[in-house]
């Protein structure tokens, strides 16, 4: 072998990249008055689960990845999780499965084969990369060029620290990985209805009355138009009555707005911080997960909620992020100090 | 407040909402907003995450997690959010008595920069140098930032060189100037646009490497000064 295995430095390395996989944490908040775009991971709940599996705090920086992914080559030992979409992952061939922690020896090359389900896989690492944050966030602002990882995706022969360096001997001896017994249940991501909830925005009633029926009971179609910015939909065009115009307002992660042309786009992570179309409404957070795994050719299907019950979902998902906290700290806690 | 300003607040969404004064291009309006923005990053409203001041509203992003325990029974944050927004309009802006800061921008309007300014002048029956004079002859008002990171809404431009913008988005180069409606702005960023193009400046207007990465910010003046291409190069080295 060349010198590929034999770097001196301790860190992850990028032997071929994906099509876009970039250093996300949960957003870059407080500066979108200077413009400055959130941007974070598109499914903030699957992050935060994969950062909990590994023992770090929900916010830590992760990488999100689209399919096809990196191949990544492991010069040290570490404790991963994956969470999101299935990419079908190996680790030197063999199978790892998601939202469940695996031990990777040194010198072993994670890879992804196939789409199963979903659309963005994250790699947590426990303790976290050693990157710079950026106006207080590690997460990758693409449009910027700053944050993440010297502000763009993540390419080939990338050499990404990481800021835990541990043997774990005992543990894998000379295996290339162990998978620990436990794993993270999760509710909050169910995909099936593709019934994506949002609150009702301000020029919902500048819909002539058949579209605003529309609106709620046709399936959209995400066409191949769509990216980490937001997704563009088909479907049956919207008639506007309203002859006004809107001045620019803030936007938010999830808003769906009505184009020129009368079809709809969901504002997603890479959104940008104002915006002028009518606002149809703004999907509820505990949605984001789902909304955040769809993909060109999923369809989606609108209704709309009231706060209380957006507000007591929130509480909800977050309540289930701290019982699976509580309970994979203790496992993993427990786990390391018995082998070590 | 000011007591015949009204407003309405309506949600963004589970975790923001947004004061509405009225959908408009205003200069006393926008005075208001962004007195409000000072006020509110000097002392926010509990569990506010974040305000985004624009051209007449104003919207705060708030943290449903950290404030739901405490919302009084029957409730939602919403709700209490907005009773709180209420309050602070009725009791806590303080004019702002900070002079203004006037940034000058020193743009280069020769034709390789200016891809659009001939067919303005054509189409307005004026010369290019007579939109340059005009476009230079009076400070802009920062109504406020969007679009993209530094990207300053500025006006109103005069009449004269009012002109809508582009059918379909263009890619422009970082620096560049145009014209859009009322409304005049420099592209921060290379970026697909729709404003027509009339110069480009040598000046950083976001740098993500400083502190305040952008060049302005909304409440602030911008002139336009004229410079010729040398310059412009001078300025592009000592920068770079």
């Amino acid at each position: 072998m060349s010198g590929l295995f034999q770097s001196v430095k301790m860190s992850l390395k990028i032997l071929k990249a994906g099509i876009l996989d970039s250093i996300q944490d949960l957003g870059r908040f407080s500066y979108q008055h200077l413009g400055i775009n959130p941007t974070g991971v598109m499914d903030a709940y699957a992050a935060s689960i994969a950062n909990i599996l590994v023992g770090n705090k929900l916010n830590e920086a992760v990488i999100e990845m689209h399919f096809p992914a990196s191949v990544f080559l492991f010069d040290q030992p570490a404790i991963i999780a994956l969470s999101g979409a299935d990419f079908n992952a190996t680790v030197n061939g063999e199978s790892i499965p998601v939202y469940q922690p695996v031990i990777v020896n040194k010198s072993t090359v994670l890879q992804f084969h196939s789409l199963k389900n979903n659309a963005r896989c994250y790699l947590a690492i426990s303790g976290g990369f050693q990157i710079n944050k950026w106006l207080h966030s590690y997460s990758t602002n693409l449009k910027a060029e700053a944050g993440g990882l010297a502000g763009r995706k993540i390419k080939k022969d990338d050499e990404i620290g990481l800021k835990v360096k541990t043997d774990y001997k005992k543990i894998l001896s000379s295996d290339d990985f162990k998978i620990l017994s436990w794993k993270a249940n999760v509710i909050w991501n169910n995909n099936d209805s593709h019934e994506i909830l949002m609150i009702r925005g301000n020029e919902f009633d500048w819909l002539n009355s058949v579209s605003q029926k529309e609106f709620l009971s046709q399936s959209f179609f995400i066409t191949g138009n769509s990216d980490r910015m937001g997704y563009q939909l088909k479907g049956n065009a919207l008639q506007i009555n309203s002859k006004d115009e809107l001045v620019s307002t803030a936007v938010s992660f999830g808003t769906v707005q009505v184009l020129p042309d009368g079809q709809l786009i969901i504002l997603m992570a890479d959104h940008q911080t104002t915006g002028g179309y009518p606002r149809m409404g703004t999907v509820i957070t505990a949605h984001h997960s789902r909304l955040g795994q769809l993909k060109p050719a999923d369809t989606i299907r609108f209704g709309f909620t009231d706060q209380k019950t957006a507000e007591d979902l929130i509480i909800k998902q977050h309540q289930h992020l701290l019982q699976l906290q509580n309970a994979c700290t203790f496992r993993l806690q427990q786990f390391l100090y018995e082998n070590n | 407040m000011h007591p015949h300003l009204s407003y309405k607040i309506i949600s963004l969404g589970d975790a923001a909402l947004t004061i509405d004064f009225g959908n408009l291009i205003n200069e006393s309006i926008n005075k208001k907003v962004i007195t409000l923005f000072h006020n509110l990053q000097h002392k926010p409203i509990q569990g506010m995450v974040e305000a985004v001041p624009a051209y007449s509203s104003l919207t705060i992003y708030y943290d449903v997690i950290s404030l739901y325990k405490n919302i009084p029974d029957g409730k939602t944050v919403f709700e209490w959010m907005k009773d709180q927004t209420e309050k602070y309009l009725k009791e806590k802006i303080e004019t702002e008595n900070k002079e203004e800061v006037t940034v000058i921008i020193p743009v280069c309007y020769d034709k390789e920069f200016a891809s659009d300014i001939d067919s303005i002048a054509a189409k307005k029956n004026i010369s290019p140098e007579e939109i340059v004079q005009i476009h230079t002859s009076r400070s802009y008002r920062v109504y406020m930032l969007g679009f993209l990171p530094g990207f300053a809404y500025m006006g109103e431009v005069d009449d004269i060189i009012i002109i809508p913008r582009k059918p379909t988005p263009q890619n422009v180069i970082a620096g560049s100037v145009g014209i859009a409606g009322q409304q005049t702005g420099v592209y921060p960023l290379n970026s697909p646009g729709g404003w027509q193009i009339v110069g480009r400046t040598p000046v950083k207007m976001f740098d993500k490497e400083k502190k305040e990465p952008t060049l302005v910010k909304a409440g602030d003046h911008v002139r336009f000064i004229s410079i010729s291409k040398d310059e412009f190069e001078n300025i592009k080295g000592r920068n770079s």
